[in-house]
Formats: structure tokens, C-alpha cells, sequence
């Protein structure tokens, strides 16, 4: 039973980081944008947090100032990453799919070069102590939740919030619909743009400094953010474009994804070498599975934005 | 005078107003004014820049030259936004709404207003609006639901629901039934005796005569003139529109010879959605006529050609078509012995005189010099089922269908590709050997251009860049372009002006005149009366009735059109 529910709690809190993932990524695609350079966005998050960290670990600063300052670095090196990409594709009308994989080859390449020069021993001070409040004290696997990870659930719930209850999300859903029909009602369509790109990067960025300074704590950690990239995208579809879901989309994501080297804890199940491989591709078998159910059911709510991936030009005929 | 007229404020001013596509002038210099408290006609052909001038108020596009002043004040438009402001409000042709959306959602969609968003709050007061003028429609439903006039009802409230003064109406009528339109006139009217300064571009003169007070009329991007409604004639407005006098009467001729074409016997249509859409219909269309087909938008019509071009499979009834094809000597198309004998079982061959030849029992060396020789004849089956082909090779028995739906770039055309690719989508199986065939297709296209009058920069262009009566000209062109032999065109002048209109029944006479079976679907019953040989009256799936074009009159018609219970017990009640 204590089996279970240790890795029920460690599933939700690995999960915390495709929450912040394609909570940043369904927000750009509310707008029409398709970001697949999110993995990359995510490690410049990661790496920006780090740096900064490594530049005031030893200062001295209250653990408090240490966890915002280092979420600010991430958000800035995000956001910057945001910028680039609506740059390109808002404003230069690029093509969005060959934009984003640009930005994850530059950022995961960037990110790589960064850490190597940061000194773990800095840019790790204390997680456990400064950001598993108010669990720090706690002796059971509880003490893998905390500050950031209650912020993540609270950045899902608030964009859920904002994209079906407020003004503000419905222009942005009426810009990701149909631009002109947003710009013909008087929608700054590109402000709506630059502005859910950006905010997404910054949130997507949190993802990947939450999975190494707080989940991992390793000085390993930021080689496999690339890949929780791409489940956050996956998830995104998973999620069917609603933040909400994907708190739980994240858990199930995070349950199938450590499912491999869990599943070796169990008494009487013994997995090969050979089985591991496969069972790393649940995620992903689960993704298609979602699609599959919701083209068959076919429901006009249950679609991707239907502006998803074309740029769009006021005095394009 | 001295009484209330003289009293009417100027609304808006513009003063030389242009805008340039590239090389091509949309406006030139136009000057214009409006008042408060009136309904101003914008009258003009296809492509003159009515629509493009109307956006610029809009503030879809931004004038290239001169200014526009509201009240008095000059003011900037840069962007709807901008245009609200100034209380200004377009309902384009297309419309512009979130289909995914309610109707109170896509309402109030890009308002600032403070305080909280409620959409209860919103729902009630979007179905007070439209109480009080009269419009039926439940806030809360999806425009994805909906039909087009309840768009256009969404549309229009969406610019009340924000309080504009000045409206603007792009084509309002082409999607409404007669009795939309009556209704859209009074709120108009209603509004107009409101203050509001209502700008409406239309087509349709009798309409302009009916509604407006004045008509501004724009030609080849100039403003050419504005007159009183009152002191003007629809002859007038003609000439003013298109520059000269034309002669309004259709050429028609007799049919000679018609034979029956294609024969549909009881066809039943049930819609995915288990509605039955077609009820009973029989028919034939011949040869060497034209058969027209009247009827309220969404009676069936579309469905019908549909069914006939296999798209769409009936119920039940038949759909038979007679093949005027000629004997053909056998080695035209089937070169191998062994096919002719298989043939030669199926089907009778005949040689020069008539006389009835069989291969059964002979010898190879015999066959293969009879079939050489192109002295054996083979008879197509004349009369063929055309239920269980597909739509490809009823395509290729030669029967056409060129629909232009509301969305012309949506469905026939390929928006991005030129004129001679677009004409390919047609042509491109044949050519040998996996390699298309361009040239033939571009002797089409340029053909197509010259006997139409295609206004376009060049063969390369896109056609999403030509405007929306060329468009137009370059489906139906299409499809005239290869030798059809029954021709069906679903409403190929919407939309268009009447030069280019004119050019399309010219057309559908030739085709006609050719020994065609031409069925066209059309929406000024003026105009199928003077087309048509005979006219299928169509109404809620049915056929209401068939009459000789020459004799019935536009009552007669229109009465069929609108005999249904369903609307009388409506009437009742209202």
C-alpha cells in the first residue's frame, strides 16, 4: 500500500514539471502558435534559474530571496526565448514548426553550455530546506512537494480560470479561433500574440528550473529536460487544451514515465533490459490513444485552435 | 423645403481616398459623404473597390492617400478598434465570428468594458436587443449550429449590441430568404429613423430602389456619382454602374432536338443527420435545353446536384442517364484481343452497315484484322445507372457540376495555386507516363481568360489574389472548358456584376445550343425566366412543380416557392 502511494506522490510531483510545461504551451496555442520549441525554452528556463543561482548562492540572501531571484532568472531567459520565437513568427510571419525546432536545437545546445561552467554545489544550495516548504520537515515521501510545485497547480487552475471565465481569454481564444474575426472586433491580434507567447515561455521556462533545482536536485538532472519537453507538448493534446487537465494529464504522464524503474520495486515482477525501452513509450501510446478517442468523438470543443499554426496578416487576401 | 431635410448633419466626410493592391487601383480619389439618419446604396460592378472603400472605414485597410472626417474631425483609422471608437461598425459579407463561440460570446467578443464579465448579463441583454427588433435568436447557442441568416442576425446585433451610428452593410441580402430581407429592411429603416447612417453595398437594384435614400455609384474605383433615390431609375443606375447602356434581354433559342439527357425517378436523400432532405423528386433534363431551378436557398437544391454527381448517395429512386456517345470502332480503345473477347460477350459489335458481328468461334488472327481494321464498331451501353458509379466516373461520362458555394475559394478552387493549375485539378490523369500535361491545360486557362474577361495580372497569379467575381468566372469557365455533356451550374452569378454575369448565360446558351443538357441553379427568378426553357420549382426538398419558362409568370413561381404549411401556419401565427 506505502508502495503506491510514495510513488503516487512522487508521480504528481515529477509531474509538476509538464504542468508548467504545457500550461505555457496551451497558452501559446490558444493564440495560434504552435511552439515546438518549448523543450528548448525549457532548458533556457532551467539554465537561466541556475545562473542566477550560481551567481547568488553564496551571498548570503534569505532562502526566500534565493527562490525568487532564481525563478526570476528562469523566467527572464524564457521569456527571451518567447521573444525570439513571436518575433519570428508574429511579427517576421515565419513558419512556426521550423521556428520552434530551431529554438530547441539553439536552446537545449545553449543550456548545455551554460550548466557545464555552473557549479553544482552553488547552484544547488538546499533544496529540500528552501523550496519543499512547508513539507521540508517531514520524514515521508510528502516531503517531495513544495513551493514550486503548489505554484504550478495554481498557475494550471488560474489559466484555466483566465482562458473560460474572463475577457481576457476570451479574446485570446477568439485569437487563436479566427484572427480576423478578432481583429475585425478590435482585438490587438498581435498584442494577444506576443503577449500568450511570452507568458507561455515564461511558465514553460519555470518547468525545466523546478525539474533540477527542486525534483532532482542533481547535477545531472538538465540532460533529460529535452525529452519532458516533448511530453509536455504530447500532454498538451493529452489535456485537450484545458490548464486543468493537465494536473492530472502530468500525473498520469508522470506515472507511465517513471513507470520503468518503478515497476522493478514491485515484489514478483521482474523486467528485462530489453522491456524498459518499451515501457518508456506509455506516454506516448497514451497520447495517440487520446487522439484517436477524440477524433472519433469528433466534438468541435475537443479540437485544437483552429488558427493553429498559420500566421496571420491583417491585408492578406 | 426649409422642413427636417435640410436640418441632416453630415456624418462623414471622405475626401480623396485611395488604396493600391500592388499594381492594381482599388480607389481612386473617391469623395464621399454621408449623413445622419440615412440609408446610403453603395452601388457598383464586381471588383470596382466598393468592398475595399467600405473597409477602409472599417479600418480593415488603411487608406494609401486622403482623410476621413467624422463630424466634422478629421480622424485616423487604423484598426477596428479605432473604428468602433468612432462608433463606426461593418457586417462583412463574410462573416467574421468565432464558430466555436455562442452567440452572446462572439458578441461581445473585443469590448472593454469595466466591471466584471458575466455572461449571464450579457445573454439577457442580447436577447433584449434583438426583441425589440424583432430577431429570433437564442444567445447561448454555437454559431457552429447555425444557419447563415442567424449569422448575419449575430452580425448585425454584435454592431448594435456596441451602439454604432454609422453601419455598414457588405452584400446583406445574397444568404437571406424574400422574407429575411423584409425583415432586414425594416430594422434598417428603423435605425435610419433612429439617426443612424446607414451605408449598405448591394448588387441588387431593386433593392437599392426599395430601401435606400441615396445611391453612391462607384465605378472602376471611382465615385462616379450620387443621386436621389427618389429622381432615379433602375435603367439609370445601370448605366451609371457600368458606363454604358446594355441590352438587359437574354438571347434565348429554341431547343432543337431535345432528347433526354438524364431521367431521376424518385430520389430520396436523407442527411447524415437523418433529416430528409429530398423527398420524391423526378425529373428529366434533356439536351440541347435549359433547365433551371428556382427555390428558396437550402430547398434541396444543392443536394440534388450533389446526388447526381455522386457525391452524396440517395435513399432510394434512380438516376439514369442516356449517353449520346457514337459507335466507336473497338480498336480505340481496347487494344488487347483478350479484352475484346471478354467485351464481345458483354456487348454487341456491329460492323460498318449495322449487321451484328460475333467473334465467338473465330480465330485469333481473324479478330485481331477485323479490330485493326476499325471496321468492327462497338456500342456503348446507352442508358446507365448512375447510382452506383462514383463521382470520378460520372465526371467523366461528362457530367459537370460547377457549384459556386458562398465560399468560392473554399470548395472547387485551390487558392494558392494560378489559374492553369487550378485548371489541372480537371486534367491532371491525363498526360503518359506519370508526367502531367501542362501545356494543354494552359491553352485552356488562357482561352478561359480571354472569352471571360478575367481580370488578373497574369496566368501565375494566385487566384485568391483575383477578386471574387473572377474567381467565379474561372470555376465556371472551368468546367465549360471540358465538353461536358450534361452541365449542371449551381448559382454561377453570385455575387458577380452584370456585364460578367452576361458573359455566363452567353456561355450556358452555347453550351446549350451545343445539345447540353444545362441544369442552372439561380437566384433572380427575372433572369431564369429569360434563360430557362423549363424551370423545376424546388421547395423544403420537393418538387412543387415544372413549368415552361416562356409562359409561367415570376408570381407563379414565387408562389411554388413558398407554398409549404409549415410557413402559411407561421404566417398565422405572426
Amino acid at each position: 500500500m506505502n508502495i503506491w502511494l510514495n510513488f503516487l506522490i512522487d508521480s504528481v510531483a515529477f509531474g509538476a514539471t509538464f504542468i508548467y510545461g504545457s500550461t505555457g504551451e496551451i497558452l501559446t496555442e490558444k493564440a495560434g502558435h504552435l511552439n515546438l520549441g518549448i523543450p528548448g525554452v525549457m532548458c533556457m528556463g532551467g539554465a537561466g534559474g541556475c545562473l542566477m543561482l550560481n551567481m547568488i548562492g553564496k551571498s548570503g540572501l534569505p532562502p526566500f530571496m534565493i527562490v525568487l531571484l532564481g525563478m526570476l532568472g528562469s523566467v527572464l531567459f524564457s521569456v527571451l526565448c518567447g521573444l525570439i520565437y513571436s518575433f519570428l513568427t508574429v511579427s517576421l510571419r515565419a513558419n512556426q514548426n521550423v521556428t520552434g525546432l530551431a529554438l530547441t536545437t539553439f536552446g537545449v545546445g545553449l543550456m548545455k553550455v551554460i550548466m557545464i561552467k555552473l557549479d553544482a554545489t552553488v547552484y544547488l544550495v538546499g533544496p529540500k530546506e528552501y523550496y519543499r516548504w512547508p513539507f521540508a520537515a517531514r520524514q515521508d515521501s510528502l516531503q517531495a512537494l513544495g513551493i514550486l510545485f503548489f505554484l504550478a497547480i495554481a498557475i494550471a487552475l488560474i489559466a484555466g480560470y483566465v482562458l473560460t471565465r474572463t475577457r481576457v481569454g476570451l479574446n485570446l481564444r477568439a485569437v487563436g479561433e479566427a484572427p480576423a474575426t478578432a481583429d475585425a472586433v478590435g482585438i490587438n491580434v498581435i498584442r494577444y500574440k506576443y503577449l500568450a507567447t511570452c507568458i507561455g515561455s515564461g511558465i514553460a521556462g519555470m518547468g525545466g528550473f523546478y525539474y533540477i533545482v527542486d525534483y532532482m536536485a542533481s547535477q545531472e538532472a538538465y540532460l533529460s529536460i529535452e525529452a519532458l519537453g516533448w511530453l509536455s507538448i504530447a500532454l498538451v493534446i493529452f489535456a485537450l487544451w484545458r490548464p486543468p487537465m493537465t494536473i492530472i494529464g502530468s500525473t498520469v504522464f508522470g506515472f507511465l514515465f517513471s513507470c520503468s524503474s518503478f515497476i522493478t520495486n514491485i515484489p514478483g515482477i521482474t523486467v528485462t533490459m530489453a522491456m524498459k525501452p518499451l515501457l518508456r513509450m506509455l506516454p506516448y501510446v497514451v497520447t495517440i490513444l487520446v487522439l484517436i478517442i477524440t477524433s472519433i468523438r469528433n466534438k468541435r470543443e475537443n479540437q485544437p485552435p483552429a488558427s493553429l499554426g498559420q500566421s496571420y496578416f491583417r491585408e492578406d487576401r | 423645403m426649409g422642413d427636417g431635410k435640410l436640418e441632416k448633419q453630415l456624418a462623414m466626410q471622405m475626401r480623396g481616398i485611395t488604396k493600391r493592391f500592388g499594381p492594381i487601383l482599388a480607389n481612386d480619389h473617391v469623395d464621399l459623404d454621408v449623413y445622419r439618419g440615412e440609408i446610403l446604396a453603395v452601388l457598383g460592378e464586381n471588383g470596382c473597390g466598393k468592398t475595399t472603400l467600405m473597409n477602409m472605414i472599417a479600418g480593415i485597410y488603411f487608406p494609401d492617400e486622403g482623410h476621413i472626417l467624422i463630424d466634422g474631425k478629421e480622424v485616423v483609422i487604423r484598426s477596428p478598434k479605432d473604428a468602433f471608437e468612432h462608433k463606426i461598425g461593418m457586417i462583412h459579407q463574410h462573416f467574421k465570428l468565432v464558430d466555436l463561440f455562442t452567440a452572446a460570446e462572439n458578441i461581445v467578443l473585443g469590448i472593454e468594458e469595466k466591471g466584471e464579465y458575466n455572461l449571464k448579463k450579457v445573454n439577457a441583454r442580447v436577447a433584449e436587443i434583438s426583441q425589440k427588433y424583432g430577431f429570433h435568436l437564442d444567445p447561448t447557442k454555437k454559431i457552429y449550429d447555425m444557419s447563415v441568416s442567424e449569422k448575419q442576425t449575430v452580425e448585425i446585433l454584435k454592431v448594435l449590441y456596441r451602439g454604432a451610428d454609422i453601419l455598414i452593410l457588405d452584400e446583406p441580402t445574397a444568404v437571406l430568404t424574400p422574407q429575411e430581407i423584409t425583415r432586414l429592411f425594416s430594422v434598417l429603416r428603423r435605425m435610419r429613423d433612429d439617426g443612424k447612417s446607414i451605408l449598405i453595398i448591394t448588387h441588387k437594384l431593386n433593392e437599392v430602389l426599395e430601401v435606400s435614400d441615396r445611391v453612391a455609384i462607384l465605378r472602376k474605383g471611382e465615385h462616379v456619382a450620387t443621386v436621389n433615390t427618389a429622381e432615379t431609375s433602375e435603367a439609370e443606375l445601370t448605366e451609371l454602374m457600368v458606363g454604358k447602356k446594355i441590352d438587359l434581354n437574354i438571347s434565348r433559342s429554341d431547343p432543337v432536338n431535345p432528347q433526354p439527357r438524364l431521367i431521376v425517378r424518385d430520389l430520396n436523400l436523407v442527411s447524415p443527420e437523418g433529416l430528409q432532405v429530398l423527398r420524391d423528386i423526378s425529373f428529366t433534363a434533356n439536351g440541347g435545353e435549359i433547365l433551371g431551378i428556382a427555390g428558396i436557398a437550402g430547398s434541396g437544391q444543392r443536394e440534388l446536384l450533389d446526388t447526381i454527381a455522386g457525391l452524396q448517395k440517395p435513399a432510394s429512386g434512380e438516376i439514369v442517364f442516356h449517353n449520346p456517345k457514337k459507335d466507336k470502332p473497338v480498336t480505340f480503345f481496347h487494344k488487347s484481343l483478350k479484352r475484346v473477347r471478354e467485351l464481345g460477350k458483354a456487348h454487341a459489335f456491329h460492323d460498318r452497315k449495322g449487321n451484328e458481328v460475333s467473334f465467338e468461334g473465330m480465330k485469333r488472327r481473324q479478330i485481331r484484322k477485323w479490330v485493326e481494321s476499325g471496321d468492327v464498331l462497338f456500342k456503348e451501353d446507352e442508358v446507365m445507372d448512375l447510382r452506383n458509379k462514383n463521382p470520378l466516373e460520372i465526371r467523366q461520362l461528362g457530367i459537370h457540376l460547377s457549384f459556386v458555394p458562398e465560399d468560392r475559394l473554399g470548395m472547387g478552387l485551390v487558392a494558392s495555386m494560378n489559374i492553369t493549375d487550378n485548371m489541372m485539378l480537371r486534367s491532371y490523369r491525363k498526360g503518359s507516363a506519370g508526367m502531367l500535361n501542362r501545356k494543354h491545360p494552359r491553352e485552356q486557362a488562357e482561352e478561359i481568360v480571354r472569352d471571360l474577361e478575367i481580370s488578373t495580372p497574369s496566368l501565375t497569379t494566385p487566384v485568391r489574389k483575383l477578386s471574387g467575381g473572377n474567381v467565379q468566372k474561372v470555376l465556371v469557365g472551368r468546367e465549360i472548358a471540358f465538353t461536358p455533356k450534361v452541365l449542371m451550374a449551381a448559382y454561377p452569378v453570385r455575387g458577380l456584376d452584370i456585364n460578367s454575369s452576361y458573359a455566363i448565360y452567353n456561355l450556358l446558351n452555347h453550351q446549350k445550343e451545343q445539345g447540353v443538357a444545362v441544369i442552372f441553379v439561380g437566384e433572380d427568378l427575372d433572369v431564369l425566366l429569360a434563360l430557362c426553357d423549363r424551370i423545376l420549382v424546388m421547395n423544403g426538398g420537393k418538387v412543387t412543380g415544372i413549368v415552361d419558362a416562356r409562359m409561367a409568370t415570376k408570381e407563379e413561381i414565387g408562389l411554388l416557392m413558398t407554398k409549404s404549411e409549415r410557413r402559411e401556419e407561421r404566417a398565422a401565427n405572426e
